[in-house]
């Protein structure tokens, strides 16, 4: 009976906080961590190191979601999209949030100085980054916050690719160049589709503050940076030809979709991009996993 | 767009993904281009069905890039086996190709309509014979022929669509697009089959 009542406690647990992790888009980051470090061609099969490297971002990632949560339930409360969110619906309290997001974000941080100090500190710029600068300090001030929640992406991908390389080095900053570029596609793409509950909100994107010509000539140019910066990365790591060809494929499709609602806009190719460019970020990161085993 | 359609698409791509990193061993780099064209428009076509449903086919733009299916395997097929024949075919796979790409874009409809017939014929007879001309001459395995299968049936796919675009549909549009994912990754599974024997 009571490992019964245990596992309903977890389970209960689980139903509560986890809405609070935004899963999908911290399983694609943390996806980027696991290729960065396997990019480096390092032992990869250690399995200890594999689930600390996956336990430890998945805590600091988790972690600094939660808290972006927290900060931002007001913005969240007065948007159709996110109203329902755990803490703008009242299912759980701001008390709650703020403690889980904060135990979980030093969790993974402490886990991550502990396993390698380099990796720790990046792993703990990239919260800086996202909770800090890009929540607290810009996003209410400027649409070009994106650029720092793009800084903040990157890093999970520079970071495993310093754990498994014991430096920083040119193909790590390349690839966390490659998510940064990737975040406008993805996150403008996203603010055109929502741009009347942002301007509701009172938050800053593009589309409003610089129009949708605009927006999109951005979206465009830096899908093209995106698969050039992957393409420059794959091609140091030393990736095979094969694989490289496929990104290329890839990299194809994302570039005909960004001219294409440059050229001739609508929402559903729009909101095509967004999901294409996930696609490419997810594909790429598991090409490079894929090419090392 | 059903769930079955997006898992018959799903595995479309993958196979042509299969593809275009296997690639196909000892062979010059302009025939390793051609069927990475030809596949890798099968991956971005199937990707972008699966994102944007079945309506993606109704851009002009769609008719353009499914030329490039038969064309460039075509291409990669003459570069491969017949290179008597590459630079008259490769001339008229640039030519039919910017036809297509100019009467889509201006021009009559009748006209857009025998072009794309006389390209897409041209470099789906060329799938369809060559492979199988090869296995009987014993120049290729037999499992070459599986090639030849995928071209009748990506002629069969164009064929079907074509004539849906130019309003004179052999069945209508609903029982084409009930079929068409399941026929693209039966030409795609043939195309990889028959790859793997060369």
């Amino acid at each position: 009976m009571p490992i019964l009542q245990s596992a309903k406690g977890v389970s209960n647990l689980r139903q509560k906080y986890w809405p609070l992790i935004k899963s999908l888009q911290t399983a694609l980051l943390l996806t980027t961590g696991l290729a960065g470090y396997m990019s480096a061609r390092c032992p990869v099969f250690n399995l200890g190191t594999l689930l600390a490297l996956g336990g430890s971002l998945f805590l600091a990632i988790s972690g600094s979601t939660v808290l972006n949560m927290w900060y931002d339930r007001d913005i969240d409360a007065r948007m159709n999209r996110t109203c329902w969110r755990p803490l703008p619906s009242g299912k759980i309290t701001p008390k709650e949030a703020l403690r889980f997001g904060l135990i979980i974000s030093a969790l993974g941080i402490g886990w991550a100085l502990y396993i390698d100090l380099l990796y720790g500190v990046i792993v703990f710029a990239g919260l800086f980054f996202d909770v800090i600068i890009y929540t607290i300090w810009l996003k209410r001030r400027t649409a070009w916050s994106i650029v720092w929640g793009g800084v903040s992406g990157g890093m999970p991908v520079l970071a495993g690719r310093a754990l498994g390389m014991g430096a920083i080095d040119w193909i790590g900053i390349t690839l966390a160049l490659a998510i940064l570029f990737w975040i406008p596609t993805h996150i403008l793409t996203f603010s055109m589709r929502y741009h009347k509950d942002y301007r509701a909100a009172g938050v800053p994107v593009f589309p409003e503050t610089y129009g949708f010509g605009a927006t999109r000539a951005i979206i465009a140019v830096s899908s093209v940076l995106a698969a050039i910066a992957m393409a420059a990365a794959a091609y140091g790591i030393g990736m095979s030809w094969g694989y490289l060809r496929l990104m290329a494929v890839l990299s194809c499709g994302l570039l005909v979709l960004a001219i294409g609602s440059t050229l001739r806009p609508s929402e559903r190719v729009n909101f095509g991009l967004f999901k294409y460019a996930s696609l490419f970020m997810l594909g790429t990161m598991v090409m490079i996993v894929l090419d090392v085993i | 767009m059903k769930p079955l359609d997006r898992i018959l698409l799903l595995i479309t791509a993958l196979l042509a993904s299969y593809q275009v990193v296997r690639g196909v061993a000892g062979l010059s780099s302009m025939a390793i281009a051609c069927y990475t064209i030809g596949f890798g428009v099968i991956v971005v076509a199937s990707l972008l069905m699966i994102i944007l449903g079945f309506e993606v086919l109704d851009s002009p733009m769609v008719v353009i890039a499914s030329t490039l299916i038969p064309q460039s395997l075509a291409l990669g097929l003459v570069t491969q086996f017949l290179r008597p024949i590459l630079i008259p075919y490769g001339i008229f796979t640039v030519l039919g190709f910017l036809a297509v790409v100019a009467t889509r874009l201006s021009g009559p409809k009748k006209l857009a309509v025998i072009t794309l017939a006389i390209v897409h014929g041209v470099a789906g007879l060329m799938i369809f014979f060559l492979p199988i001309v090869l296995v009987f001459q014993g120049k290729t395995p037999g499992g070459f022929a599986w090639v030849g299968i995928g071209g009748m049936l990506i002629g069969l796919g164009g064929l079907l669509l074509s004539f849906l675009k130019a309003g004179r549909p052999l069945f209508s549009r609903e029982r084409i697009l009930a079929v068409f994912p399941g026929l693209l990754l039966l030409t795609t599974a043939a195309f990889v089959a028959g790859f793997m024997f060369v």
